[in-house]
């Protein structure tokens, strides 16, 4: 019966059954090798120390997942036809994508940007998605900043959570300890954090590429480390609560104020609504993120947005041409960083609570797995990422224990699928013409 | 002086692990330059797959411990292997030839992927278990009481890293894949022009890292007596600070890089605080990097315009 069905779609794909077959067969065979002891043995606690529970169904279905999945995924692959490659066809069919593209953004990204300005006015902004939207813009924010230092800078920073980390700290402990409001530690947070950024930066950034990442990522952990344990100053695993909530020019947003102060409600003689606070946190971070954009747009019609680049695709050629490199990416690093800064003490405005456990490394490969599943160098592809990557992971909050599963394994597809990310249009900003024709980079 | 040979006995101990990891992070890096980020978590499953290989041996009554460790060795390279063949076919092979970055991420995917896969599916409790090789040696007697003690575990651990080490360098001094990986290493389009399957090679260089990791994963396990889904990480980090410290791309280096960092942890948390040992191995990195920006036996890349 099911050999029949075979056949009949065999017909029409012209699909070697036998070999496809067997491709399963061996596919489930692995899967079967890889489940029997994770999967069909859990390790329980029993009363003498630990016992073994049998759950055999488990890998059962496991294993005939495996080999339906490969099955379908065979047809798949058969269905597609292999395309004809000409290279100039190819390279047309490039330019005339990359304008379409660009054109679409002229349009989509003002677009955007006003249904994020009115999102909280629309009637089904509830709480819960205005919550998530912050989320979202946070991270898109994070991503903008990390995308200067990894997108136009080429410099792979495994520990941008680190600035995440300084800039929340800062705003945090300036605000209970000097009792600073929030927009006057700010500017301070974001200094703070691009302070950590040259001091990190000056003695590693002479390394090559991967010993920079270790080193960045190694710089993450210890941030955290020392956060954890200076306890006198940081209360260590407890963290720091009470962070002050900013206030709309001096007006608090709470229900009752002290005699004679007034808050944001009876100022503007508004019922109370716990809504208003966060909808002006909304803005606060959308202001906050599309300044990071704004910035980092203009700063790639500088000479120094031009120097990154340049680094990014040629560190030798700039060296002969006498730019810096350990100036020029100092100064990606510590912009970067700033940003880092500013969207952490949000962060920490935001929550009231922060803890080292907030910024330990899954944080600074989420925000890089924004960048680079966007397309490296792409602001437009960060938003994409970040909306699919949290946006898409909070729908799944339901089902919790496999949120994290789905999200890695989003990660390892959507690579698989376009390794160059989403929207992998890096258009160099200075481009000489014409082209030069043929012996391109494969 | 006691209190200093303790120490070095169990910073070797801790190296020796270490290292077991550091060569499989190593391997990888050599061959295709990239860094195998799940290789921490493959070795988590190598422990995993030791302790439910234990605890199954336990309930079919095999008591002579010799041969239950042997066999539990041999199980876990057989399946940590499988797993490290998978995650490259899967998650890193359709992305070879592609830019830089990309096989990273997809190997942070692959890290988040497998640690979530082993908490469902062994739930996240930490898993203990009774000591399995019992025992030791005592010498160096202090008036005070305090002696050195160096366990049985501890000899085992050595003698199967020198073992393994041995074998290994043996394997790529001599053997014909060996030649394939060390020709790979060089120049992949070369080797493949020569006859080498490349793949192929680069999938076993993939099998041996992960052999290796579950080796470690069972000797922690064994040492410590207790693992649970996170242990990946940090040991995977500390492994990777390894290989870097040693020289990228070198395998006495990655032994070496893995015994210094064993015993900087070591040292540190018995002479100065426990809680920033870490800081002092990432410390100790930077340092050494700033003044041999390759690692201490790595190869400098001579740069060509």
């Amino acid at each position: 019966m099911v050999v029949r069905t075979l056949n009949g779609v065999a017909g029409e794909f012209r699909l070697d059954i036998p070999a496809i077959l067997k491709d399963c067969l061996v596919s489930a065979l692995i899967a079967l090798a890889l489940a029997v002891f994770i999967i069909g043995l859990r390790t329980t606690d029993g009363s003498g120390g630990l016992g073994l529970d049998f759950r055999w169904q488990a890998v059962g279905i496991a294993v005939v997942g495996v080999f339906v999945g490969r099955f379908l995924l065979n047809l798949w692959w058969a269905r597609r036809t292999p395309k004809p490659k000409v290279a100039t066809a190819e390279q047309g069919v490039a330019a005339s994508a990359a304008e379409a593209f660009k054109t679409f953004v002229k349009v989509a990204a003002p677009m955007a940007v006003i249904g994020a300005v009115v999102l909280p006015w629309m009637p089904f902004a509830d709480r819960y998605l205005l919550d998530v939207s912050i989320l979202v813009l946070t991270y898109i924010m994070l991503g903008w900043g990390l995308n200067i230092v990894v997108g136009l800078a080429g410099l792979l920073d495994l520990g941008y959570v680190a600035f995440y980390a300084v800039g929340a700290y800062s705003y945090a402990l300036l605000a209970l300890y000097f009792d600073l409001s929030f927009w006057a530690c700010l500017p301070l947070a974001g200094a703070f954090a691009c302070l950590f950024g040259i001091l990190l930066g000056f003695p590693v950034l002479r390394l090559r590429g991967d010993y920079l990442a270790i080193v960045t990522l190694g710089f993450g952990e210890m941030i955290r480390v020392i956060l954890l344990n200076w306890y006198e100053f940081t209360k260590g695993p407890d963290g720091l609560s009470g962070i002050p909530r900013p206030s709309f020019f001096g007006l608090p947003f709470t229900r009752r104020v002290p005699e004679g102060t007034e808050s944001f409600h009876t100022f503007f003689d508004l019922d109370y609504s716990s809504l208003h606070r966060i909808i002006f946190l909304y803005y606060v971070i959308l202001v906050l993120a599309l300044l990071t954009n704004w910035f980092t747009l203009r700063l790639r019609r500088l000479p120094i947005g031009r120097a990154w680049e340049a680094l990014r695709e040629d560190e030798i050629a700039c060296r002969s041409l006498g730019i810096n490199p350990t100036n020029t990416k100092l100064t990606a690093f510590a912009i970067g960083a700033m940003f880092g800064g500013f969207a952490g003490s949000f962060f920490a405005t935001r929550q009231g609570f922060i803890s080292p456990e907030s910024f330990t490394f899954i944080e600074s490969a989420v925000i890089l797995a924004i960048v680079v599943l966007g397309g490296m160098g792409s602001q437009v592809g960060v938003v994409v990422a970040a909306v699919l990557l949290i946006g898409g992971t909070e729908l799944f909050r339901g089902l919790d224990e496999y949120r994290m599963l789905a999200f890695g394994g989003a990660m390892v597809l959507i690579m698989v699928w376009r390794p160059r990310g989403l929207l992998a249009h890096r258009e160099p900003t200075l481009k000489l013409s014409p082209a030069p024709t043929g012996g391109g980079p494969p | 002086m006691e209190y200093f040979v303790q120490q070095l006995i169990n910073g070797i101990t801790l190296g020796s692990i270490y290292g077991l990891i550091a060569i499989g992070y190593t391997m990888v890096y050599g061959i295709i330059g990239m860094i195998n980020f799940a290789h921490g978590d493959i070795f988590m499953i190598g422990a995993f797959v030791s302790l439910i290989t234990i605890l199954l041996l336990g309930m079919a009554g095999l008591s002579w411990i010799p041969l239950a460790l042997l066999i539990t060795l041999i199980v876990a390279m057989l399946l940590t292997s499988a797993y490290g063949w998978t995650v490259e076919r899967l998650a890193y092979r359709p992305l070879r030839g592609s830019f830089r970055l990309a096989p990273l991420i997809s190997a942070i995917g692959m890290s988040i992927f497998l640690q979530n896969y082993v908490q469902l599916a062994q739930g996240a409790r930490v898993k203990p278990l009774q000591p399995v090789v019992q025992g030791g040696f005592t010498f160096m007697e202090r008036p005070d009481g305090f002696t050195v003690s160096l366990s049985y575990m501890q000899i085992v651990i050595v003698v199967v890293t020198i073992a393994l080490m041995a074998a290994f360098s043996l394997l790529i001094a001599r053997t014909s894949l060996g030649r394939a990986q060390r020709a790979c290493e060089q120049d992949r389009r070369m080797a493949a022009l020569v006859g080498i399957n490349v793949d192929r090679t680069i999938s076993l260089t993939f099998v041996m890292g992960a052999a290796l990791a579950a080796v470690a994963g069972m000797m922690f396990l064994l040492y410590y007596g207790v693992i649970d889904f996170y242990i990946g990480f940090l040991a995977g980090i500390k492994a990777f600070t390894a290989a870097v410290l040693g020289g990228i791309g070198s395998l006495p280096g990655a032994m070496l890089g893995g015994l210094l960092i064993g015993l900087i942890e070591t040292f540190w948390s018995a002479y100065f605080t426990i809680e920033y040992k870490d800081v002092a191995a990432f410390g100790i990195l930077v340092l050494v990097l700033i003044f041999l920006p390759t690692g201490l036996l790595g190869k400098p890349e001579v740069e060509k315009v």
